[in-house]
C-alpha cells in the first residue's frame, strides 16, 4: 500500500489530471476514484473533455498534470499495450481482415495464451455477448448491433482490470441502443467488471453506472450516485445539463415545497414537474399549449415565480388566458442548495 | 527505457530514407544549383544571362511550354468523355477497353516514341502524313501516354459522383447540357485540375519520346540538358535549364498537391453506390469520341510497332527477334557508325531485368519507411511538424525530372568522398530515387485510410508498437504493396532519363539498347529496335498486369 491520502489503494484513482492541446484545456485538473467492480459513467455534451479523459487513463493521450495510479501504482510512462485495461470504441474498430473469432481472441493472443485456451474462452464470450457459434463469420457482415457486441467480447476476452467504453452504443438506433445498455449493464455485472462508460445520452448512463459524473469545459462538475444526483444536483449548471429548465426558490412555493427542501433552497423544474390538477395548491394562468407524447404541454405564469413549463394529462385540456391549478412532482423535481 | 530504445527506433527509421535521399537526390540536385548559379563560390547569375541571351533557349522554353499546354488540352478534351464512356456507363467488355486504355501510360518512352515513328516514317502505315520529327507527332505521343491519366483520375470520381444532384438540377428546369454545365463539371473540377497539373508535368518533363520522335530540329528543356551534356558538354548551361526545369516542375507540383487535397475533400461526399448506367443514344458523341481515341491515337501505333517487328526484307517472320541474340548489324559503308552494341539485346534484357529487381527492392525498403514514419501520430507537436516536413520532402523527387537526376549523379557521385561512377550500383540507385515517390504514393493512401483507432484498439489489447505494425498495418498493406512492386519494377524497367547518363557502355539497359538502335542507319537495326520494344512493352505489360492483380478497389485510386 502506497497509502496517498485518501487513496484507496485498489481500483483506479485519477488526481487532478489535466490535459491540453496547444492553448485548449481539454481536461482541467479532475480527480475521481473508481473502486473495483464499479462501473462509473461520465455524462457531458460533446467536446466537454470525457473522451480525452478515457484515452489519458488508457494512456493513448500523455497527460500534463496530475497523476493516473491503478491499485496505488502511478501508471505515468507505461504505454498503451502494458496497461491491461480494455477499451469499446463508439464504432467497434473490429479489425477487418479478420473474423469474429480473429478478433475476439486478439488480446489473449498479445497475452500469449495457447490455443485451446483462447479458444475456449472465444466461446465462452460470444456465448454471453449474445453470438454463439458466429466465431466463423467475417466481421462486415455482421450488423452495427453485431459489431458493437464482437467489440465488447473483443475487449472483454483478456479480463481487462478497467474496461473504458468510449459512447459504446452512440452509432446504434434507438431501440437498440436501449436493448444493449440494459445487456451491457447485465454483462458488466455478471463478470464484475471496473468501468469508466462515457457518453452524452442520460437515459444510457443511469442505466448502466453505480455513480454518474456530470463534465463540461473540461471539468468534473459534479459525481454522485445516480438517484442522488438526479434529485440533488450540485448546482444549476449541473440541473440544467440534466434537464431542469427553469429554477425558482423553493420559498416562492410557500406550502406546496417539496418535503426535504429547506426554504433557502432552490427548486429545479423540467416540463413534467408541474401537473394541471384540480386540487392542486398552485395557481397559474395559461400562456401556451402544445401536444406532447401522451398528453399536452403547457407554458403557465405563476405570480412570484414567472413562466414555467407544466403538463395537463390527456383529458383535460385547458386553453390559452385559463387559470389552472397545478400541483408538485417530487420525484422529478431537483433540489438544489442555495445559490 | 522502453521509451527510449523506441525512440531509437524511429530515429533509425527515419535515418535510413533521409540519407539516401539526401546522398542520391538533395546532394546532385543541389549540386546543379550551385553549377549554375555559382561561380568560385560566389553567386553570380551571368549564366543565366548567358543562356538567356540566345534564342536557341528561348525557342527551347517556347516548345517546352507548347508541347505541355497542347498535350494537357488535347488529353483533358478527349480524356474527360473517355472518362464518362468507361466509368459512367455499362456496357459488355467495358473492363477490356478500361485496361487497354492503360496501357500506353505504363509503356516505357522509347518504346512509345519507337512505336509513334514507325507509323510516321517511310513504310509506315500514316507515312504520307509526312510527320516524322514535327510537333504534331511529339504532342500525339503525349496525348498517348497521358490520356489514361485523364480517364482514370476523373473517371473514379466519376464513378462515385451521386447522380442526384444532377436529377435535382434537372428537376428544376435545366437541360442535359445545362445541368452538366452547371452541376457535374463543378463537382469534377478537383479531379480535372488534379489529372491536368499531373499531365503538364509529365509533358513538360518526357524525355525519352521527345528524344525518339522529335528529331534534330525540335528539343524541349528536358532533351536539351542531356544534348547540353552528352554532346556539347556544356555543364554550366545544362545547370542553368535544370534550374528552369525545377521551378516549372515545382510549380506544377504546387497545383497538383493543391488540387488533389480538394478532391480528396470532394471524395469524402460521395456515394459508394454504383452509378453507371447502360449505354443511351444521348451517348453517342462520347462513344464516337472515345472509340476514335482508342482505335486511331492508341492501338494503331501498337499495332504498327507489332506489325514492323514482324516485317523483314523477304517478307513477314520472325527474323527481327532472332536478331536480338546479337549485337547489332554491322555497317560496311560507315565504319565508324558500324561497331556494334557490344552487347545482344537479350543480354540488354537481362541487365534491366537484374538492375530493376535491386532497384525495386531500394525504392521499396525506402518508401515503406516513409510510408510508416509519415502516418505516425505523434503527441509532441515538434514531431508532428517534423513529420509533415518529412512528408512533403519525399513527395520533391516525384516532380524532377529524372534527366536532372541522371545528370546530377553524373557531376557529384564521379569523384571522392562518393565514387561510383564505375560501381554497377549507381543505375538502380538512380531508378529507385525515380520509383520512391510512386511506392509513396501507392501506399500512402493505404496506411492513411486506416483509422487512428484501430491501432489504438491493438495497443489496449496488449499489442506493442511492432505488433500494431504486423497486426494492424502490414495486413491492410499486404495487397498494395504488391502494386507497389510492381509498379517500381515497371518504372525501372523503362526508365531511360537518368539510366541514358548513367549507364555504362558494356552493361546497357534495354531502353538505351533500343535508343541506339535506332540512332544506327540499316534496316535490319530498325527491325531490331522495333522487335526489342516489342519485347520491353510486353515485360512491362505483364509486370504490370501481375501487380493490378492487387490492385485494392477505392475510390482514391489513380492512374
Amino acid at each position: 500500500m502506497t497509502g496517498h491520502d485518501g487513496a484507496t489503494g485498489s481500483g483506479l484513482e485519477l488526481r487532478e489530471v489535466a490535459v491540453t492541446f496547444g492553448a485548449t484545456t481539454a481536461v482541467d485538473d479532475v480527480s475521481l476514484c473508481i473502486e473495483p467492480a464499479e462501473v462509473v459513467a461520465l455524462l457531458g455534451p460533446s467536446g466537454c473533455g470525457k473522451s480525452t479523459l478515457l484515452r489519458a487513463v488508457a494512456g493513448l493521450e500523455p497527460t500534463d498534470r496530475g497523476t493516473v495510479r491503478w491499485a496505488g501504482t502511478d501508471l505515468r510512462g507505461v504505454p498503451v499495450h502494458r496497461r491491461g485495461f480494455g477499451l469499446l470504441f463508439q464504432d467497434g474498430q473490429l479489425f477487418p481482415h479478420r473474423d469474429v473469432a480473429g478478433n475476439v481472441e486478439f488480446g489473449l493472443r498479445m497475452a500469449g495464451v495457447k490455443r485451446a485456451g483462447r479458444q475456449a474462452r472465444v466461446g465462452e464470450l460470444l456465448e454471453l455477448v449474445g453470438l454463439s457459434g458466429r466465431g466463423g463469420r467475417r466481421v462486415a457482415s455482421l450488423s452495427g448491433g453485431e459489431q458493437q457486441r464482437v467489440a465488447l467480447a473483443r475487449s472483454l476476452a483478456p479480463r481487462p482490470r478497467l474496461l473504458l467504453l468510449d459512447e459504446p452504443l452512440s452509432a446504434l438506433d434507438r431501440g437498440l441502443r436501449e436493448r444493449l445498455a440494459t445487456d451491457l449493464r447485465e454483462i458488466l455485472r455478471r463478470t464484475s467488471t471496473t468501468a469508466l462508460y462515457v457518453t452524452h445520452d442520460h437515459d444510457e448512463a443511469f442505466t448502466i453506472a453505480d455513480r454518474v459524473g456530470v463534465m463540461d469545459h473540461g471539468r468534473l462538475l459534479q459525481i454522485a450516485p445516480a438517484e442522488q444526483l438526479w434529485r440533488r444536483p450540485a448546482d444549476e449548471q449541473v440541473a440544467q445539463f440534466l434537464g431542469y429548465d427553469w429554477f425558482v426558490p423553493a420559498s416562492a412555493l410557500g406550502a406546496a415545497r417539496p418535503r426535504g427542501a429547506g426554504p433557502d433552497d432552490v427548486l429545479g423544474l423540467r416540463p413534467e414537474s408541474l401537473v394541471v390538477d384540480a386540487d392542486g395548491p398552485i395557481i397559474g394562468l395559461v400562456v401556451d399549449r402544445h401536444r406532447t407524447r401522451g398528453g399536452t404541454g403547457l407554458l403557465v405564469h405563476i405570480d412570484g415565480i414567472g413562466t414555467v413549463g407544466a403538463r395537463a394529462p390527456g383529458t383535460a385540456v385547458p386553453g390559452p388566458a385559463a387559470r389552472v391549478r397545478l400541483r408538485l412532482e417530487p420525484a422529478v423535481t431537483a433540489v438544489l442548495p442555495p445559490a | 527505457m522502453d521509451r527510449h530504445r523506441r525512440r531509437v527506433g524511429v530515429a533509425l527509421a527515419g535515418l535510413v530514407p533521409m540519407g539516401f535521399l539526401g546522398v542520391f537526390f538533395a546532394w546532385p540536385v543541389a549540386s546543379i544549383l550551385a553549377r549554375g548559379l555559382l561561380v568560385d563560390g560566389a553567386l553570380d547569375l551571368g549564366g543565366f544571362a548567358e543562356v538567356f541571351d540566345s534564342d536557341r533557349t528561348w525557342r527551347i522554353i517556347g516548345q517546352t511550354l507548347a508541347q505541355s499546354v497542347a498535350g494537357t488540352t488535347l488529353a483533358v478534351l478527349l480524356g474527360v468523355p473517355g472518362a464518362y464512356v468507361l466509368y459512367r456507363c455499362r456496357f459488355p467488355g467495358r473492363a477490356v477497353v478500361r485496361a487497354l486504355v492503360t496501357v500506353p501510360f505504363v509503356l516505357p518512352t522509347v518504346v512509345v516514341g519507337v512505336a509513334f515513328r514507325s507509323l510516321l516514317v517511310d513504310g509506315g502505315a500514316l507515312a504520307f502524313l509526312d510527320a516524322d520529327g514535327t510537333f504534331a507527332a511529339v504532342v500525339a505521343a503525349l496525348v498517348f501516354f497521358n490520356y489514361a491519366v485523364v480517364v482514370r483520375t476523373v473517371g473514379a470520381m466519376w464513378a462515385h459522383l451521386d447522380p442526384r444532384a444532377e436529377q435535382a438540377a434537372r428537376a428544376l428546369g435545366a437541360s442535359p447540357a445545362r445541368a452538366f454545365r452547371e452541376v457535374t463539371l463543378p463537382a469534377l473540377t478537383p479531379a480535372i485540375a488534379s489529372a491536368a497539373s499531373l499531365v503538364f508535368l509529365f509533358c513538360a518533363t518526357a524525355f525519352g519520346t521527345v528524344l525518339v520522335l522529335g528529331g534534330p530540329a525540335y528539343g524541349t528543356v528536358e532533351t536539351e540538358i542531356w544534348i547540353q551534356t552528352t554532346q556539347f558538354l556544356d555543364l554550366r548551361t545544362a545547370a542553368v535549364l535544370s534550374t528552369v526545369q525545377l521551378a516549372v516542375v515545382t510549380l506544377s507540383l504546387t497545383v497538383s498537391a493543391w488540387s488533389r487535397r480538394r478532391r480528396e475533400t470532394a471524395l469524402r461526399v460521395q456515394s459508394d453506390a454504383e452509378t453507371a448506367r447502360p449505354l443511351r443514344r444521348a451517348d453517342l458523341p462520347a462513344v464516337l469520341v472515345t472509340a476514335a481515341v482508342v482505335l486511331a491515337l492508341l492501338m494503331a501505333p501498337l499495332a504498327s510497332l507489332l506489325a514492323g517487328s514482324l516485317r523483314t526484307p523477304d517478307g513477314w517472320g520472325l527474323h527481327n527477334f532472332a536478331n536480338l541474340a546479337t549485337s547489332g548489324q554491322r555497317s560496311t559503308a560507315e565504319p565508324g557508325l558500324g561497331v556494334g552494341l557490344e552487347v545482344s539485346v537479350w543480354q540488354a534484357a537481362l541487365n534491366s531485368l537484374r538492375i530493376a529487381v535491386d532497384a525495386t527492392w531500394i525504392a521499396m525498403v525506402v518508401g515503406v519507411l516513409v510510408c510508416v514514419l509519415v502516418t505516425r501520430r505523434p503527441h509532441r507537436p515538434g514531431a508532428r511538424r517534423a513529420l509533415s516536413v518529412f512528408d512533403a520532402v519525399f513527395m520533391l523527387p516525384l516532380g524532377v525530372s529524372a534527366v536532372t537526376v541522371g545528370f546530377g549523379f553524373l557531376i557529384t557521385l564521379d569523384r571522392p568522398p562518393l565514387d561510383l561512377r564505375s560501381s554497377v550500383v549507381l543505375v538502380p540507385i538512380a531508378q529507385a530515387v525515380v520509383a520512391v515517390p510512386l511506392v509513396i504514393r501507392t501506399l500512402l493512401p493505404v496506411l492513411r485510410s486506416i483509422d487512428e483507432r484501430l491501432r489504438e484498439a491493438a495497443a489496449v489489447l496488449g499489442a506493442g508498437p511492432a505488433r500494431v505494425f504486423t497486426a494492424v498495418d502490414l495486413p491492410v498493406l499486404g495487397r498494395s504493396l504488391g502494386l507497389a512492386v510492381g509498379f517500381a519494377f515497371a518504372v525501372s524497367l523503362g526508365e531511360f532519363g537518368a539510366t541514358s547518363f548513367l549507364a555504362r557502355p558494356d552493361r546497357p539497359t534495354l531502353p538505351v539498347v533500343i535508343f541506339r538502335l535506332i540512332g544506327r542507319p540499316g534496316a535490319d537495326n530498325l527491325g531490331m529496335a522495333l522487335a526489342a520494344s516489342v519485347v520491353l512493352a510486353a515485360m512491362t505489360t505483364l509486370v504490370i498486369g501481375l501487380a493490378e492483380r492487387f490492385r485494392v478497389h477505392s475510390a482514391g485510386a489513380e492512374v
